[in-house]
């Protein structure tokens, strides 16, 4: 068979891209020269069989994943859209509400054991925690755990400095000691501009970032601009951030423009949920509502220990999510212009 | 009967991409899953970052000559008139016999144009150095290594360089998986102009990258010679006449002695009763003086003096006045005779300074320079016809011009659609790979839209430039290389480069 993934360095010849299909990754490793070239050539090796071992069970993993052997899940009005399979993209979203239920961490494996690949399995744990709160399918997690899988690919074939892999915006994170990575956030993919900082360094857990909201790549159910999560790993910080950018939303809203998911996008497994497509005029309260409704389902992920912070944006306001004790968080928001 | 209708409205707007696994469902308008392909008035068309030649001036880049419109270009706007759309980015269509991503149609000085886009995946490819240098780099034929690797050999030296050859099939796939790996990535770096270090069996250290001065042993490698030793007599004799009485011109390949050679007879330079060692080939010319290395002229040599046999003593004489030099001036020694006949090394004179500086002058600057050969006779012809033999035929008889990124291609002359082409002359970074390992390679057919038709086009395929030029987000302008020829410019048939 003919290979499809595409291998090149950046112009900056020190960063690689990987493409396959709809999966691009941007790597970079830092360490010495022989140990990088030994984690990218790991990289490229895992990376080339990837989206075939997804796609060989793409049906289950755009089927939603659920605690109760009936599939309903009470207190929940979306989640009577039908769960068919298939996203726009390959990245999916959740919905959350507030009360997050205990998971029933039992049945929720057993509605997974079906999942064969090791990527698949990794993104059925990360979206697992949410089952029973909310509708929610494995590809919640698609990119995160894809960035860890290439990530550790690297990390376990030589000694690196720091890595990161950067799936659009889902980035999986390595730092030997004493190292650290600054990472910009971006909400307006069509303008970007940093509208924050945060520094990782390697004494703290996180190793995961990502960010989701309306305007990115995959269908959101919110109105969030951006949520960006720090989680522990690149999986745990997507589905996170799927689930809180769902949350950020003004229910009923008119100058919300909300379309069928299938209707743009046939195969989406979101189906007939609506999914936003524009954000119109909002007044300075109801900008705070959601930004509040998506608040309260951060702390609670955060008091759960499934995220570390998390930076929510929406029209030009910010809400920070990060522990009172210590400041692992976003730095002030910073006006960096960046070009495109 | 209402879902009768929806099926029939969805199968209408609807494609199934099947360019990945993914296998999308795409609605009229919208893209896939990856932003790459995207259901255009029912078409699939991919959407990627492309690169488009703009054929007009940017700040610092000599002008393409024959452009000479009206209108100064504003930076931004691309003219249609005056954009071609490279294969770089393009992307390629698997399998095979899909038409290929882009087939443009532009009108060139009344004539319509088609331009069939695609990105090559080579197997059967490699490239040729050109290193400009006298140095002996490695017999002939002997292992050229990178990460110790075999990934080619060196070949037929040419006149003042070295050649070797990089890369082709059975390093890419005949050897063990890492000499596949290994030359790929050789390739990739030597075609997008990065720095590569090679070893030679039994030979030199190299590092070359497209463009720059060989660095050879860890030495810099400046200038070519100005010619061979016999050469070099030749062109200097008359500067020499009478300053000194004897010149030598160390090279490996040709030795010349000025006052035996036919350059110093013809003046009337008087016999010296110098003996060097080698082979005479004619008067004033020997081969194999010393063995090949890095030294003087391309020998072993660091005493020139090592290939002087005694003078004779019938036609010496005393305070007998002897320039040795290299092929480039780098390397020159004055000498005189002793009374016992000996050369004894003094300074060299002011008078013959300037002749050796001029060797240096006359020297070309050093480069490695590569060409990118491949082979695009196999199956992507059937992403351009569906008849793969008459595009064949159409670029032998140079009804279709190829070209790589804008860059003009020579076509091999026979069998299959075997071409070079001057990376230096494509746009940065226009090469990549796939991990096969093959290298992917931008290539552009272009020729008339009747001629197009005739050889069994997918006509159906076929887009304006325009309607390509509007996705303009996705698009890379990059501007026409000075001295390559606008891709699209009507040739004369035949005598294409």
């Amino acid at each position: 068979m003919q290979p499809r993934a595409v291998v090149r360095f950046l112009p900056d010849n020190r960063r690689l891209h990987l493409q396959d299909g709809p999966i691009d990754l941007i790597i970079e490793a830092n360490g010495q020269r022989d140990a990088v070239r030994v984690a990218y050539e790991a990289a490229e090796r895992r990376f080339v069989t990837i989206l075939d071992e997804l796609c060989a069970e793409l049906p289950l993993l755009r089927t939603a994943v659920s605690g109760d052997s009936d599939g309903s899940c009470s207190g929940n009005p979306i989640r009577e859209g039908k769960a068919s399979a298939v996203p726009k993209s390959f990245g999916n979203s959740g919905v959350l509400t507030p009360e997050v239920a205990a998971v029933d961490f039992r049945a929720v494996h057993d509605a997974g054991r079906g999942l064969k690949g090791a990527i698949a399995r990794r993104m059925f744990e990360a979206v697992s925690p949410y089952a029973q709160g909310c509708f929610i399918t494995p590809m919640a997690a698609v990119a995160g755990a894809v960035s860890e899988a290439v990530l550790e690919s690297m990390t376990s074939a030589a000694n690196l400095q720091r890595a990161y892999v950067n799936n659009g915006g889902d980035i999986a994170l390595h730092l030997a000691a004493g190292e650290g990575f600054t990472i910009g956030m971006v909400d307006r993919p069509d303008c970007p501009s940093l509208f924050g900082t945060t520094e990782i360094s390697s004494n703290n857990p996180i190793r995961g970032v990502a960010t989701s909201g309306w305007r990115g790549r995959s269908f959101s159910l919110g109105i969030a601009d951006a949520v960006t999560v720090l989680a522990n790993s690149a999986a745990a910080a997507d589905a996170a951030a799927t689930v809180i950018a769902n949350a950020v939303d003004v229910p009923g809203h008119a100058s919300i423009v909300r379309v069928r998911a299938c209707e743009i996008s046939p195969d989406s497994d979101l189906g007939e949920r609506l999914v936003t497509r524009g954000v119109g005029e909002l007044t300075a309260q109801e900008v705070e509502q959601a930004l509040d409704a998506g608040a309260a389902v951060a702390e609670q992920l955060l008091r759960q220990g499934l995220i570390r912070a998390a930076a929510l944006s929406l029209c030009n306001t910010r809400r920070i999510v990060s522990p009172p004790s210590d400041k692992p968080g976003f730095a002030a928001p910073q006006r960096i212009a960046q070009h495109a | 009967m209402a879902e009768g209708r929806m099926a029939e409205g969805f199968l209408e707007n609807t494609i199934r991409c099947d360019a990945c696994p993914v296998l999308c469902y795409i609605k009229r308008g919208h893209a896939g899953a990856c932003d790459r392909y995207a259901n255009i008035e029912g078409q699939l068309v991919r959407v990627d970052p492309h690169v488009l030649l703009d054929r007009a001036k940017s700040q610092g880049t000599p002008l393409v000559p024959f452009l000479e419109r009206e209108g100064e270009w504003d930076g931004t706007l691309a003219k249609s008139k005056d954009t071609f759309v490279t294969a770089i980015g393009a992307g390629t269509t698997y399998p095979d016999y899909k038409p290929a991503p882009f087939i443009v149609s532009s009108e060139v000085d009344g004539v319509d144009m088609v331009t069939v886009v695609t990105e090559g995946i080579f197997s059967y490819c490699g490239v040729k150095l050109k290193i400009d240098t006298d140095r002996h780099l490695g017999p002939e034929r002997n292992v050229v290594r990178a990460q110790g690797e075999p990934v080619g050999h060196v070949t037929t030296a040419e006149y003042g360089s070295q050649m070797l050859s990089i890369g082709g099939v059975h390093h890419l796939t005949g050897g063990t998986k890492s000499e596949g790996r290994v030359t790929c990535e050789t390739l990739l770096d030597l075609c997008n102009g990065k720095e590569v270090q090679l070893t030679i069996d039994e030979g030199a250290a190299l590092q070359v990258a497209a463009g720059k001065p060989p660095v050879v042993n860890g030495e810099r490698e400046e200038r070519m010679r100005v010619g061979c030793g016999s050469a070099t007599i030749g062109m200097f004799a008359k500067q020499w006449f009478g300053k000194v009485d004897d010149v030598v011109v160390v090279d490996d390949h040709i030795t010349g002695i000025l006052s035996e050679h036919q350059a110093g007879k013809l003046l009337g330079v008087r016999e010296t009763g110098i003996a060097i060692q080698g082979r005479r080939s004619t008067p004033g010319r020997y081969f194999q003086v010393a063995n090949p290395g890095t030294g003087w002229g391309g020998t072993d040599l660091s005493d020139p003096l090592k290939i002087l046999k005694p003078f004779k003593e019938k036609f010496a004489w005393p305070n007998l006045r002897l320039l040795m030099v290299s092929t480039t001036g780098e390397h020159f020694a004055y000498f005189e005779l002793d009374d016992a006949l000996r050369p004894v090394e003094k300074e060299l004179p002011e008078v013959l300074r300037e002749s050796v500086a001029r060797i240096r002058e006359n020297c070309e600057p050093a480069l490695t320079t590569v060409l990118f050969m491949a082979g695009a006779g196999g199956s992507l012809r059937a992403g351009v016809t569906e008849n793969p033999v008459k595009l064949t035929d159409s670029v032998k008889h140079a009804f279709t011009r190829v070209t790589c990124g804008g860059a003009p291609a020579y076509i091999w002359p026979g069998g299959g659609i075997t071409f070079m082409v001057d990376v230096s002359r494509m746009p940065e970074n226009a090469f990549g790979y796939v991990p096969t390992p093959a290298l992917v390679a931008p290539i552009e057919f272009a020729l008339k839209k009747a001629d197009y038709a005739a050889l069994g086009g997918h006509m159906d395929y076929i887009r304006p430039l325009q309607e390509v030029l509007q996705s303009k987000q996705r698009q890379r302008q990059v501007t026409s290389l000075a001295g390559n020829p606008w891709p699209l410019q009507p040739s004369k048939q035949g005598g294409e480069e």
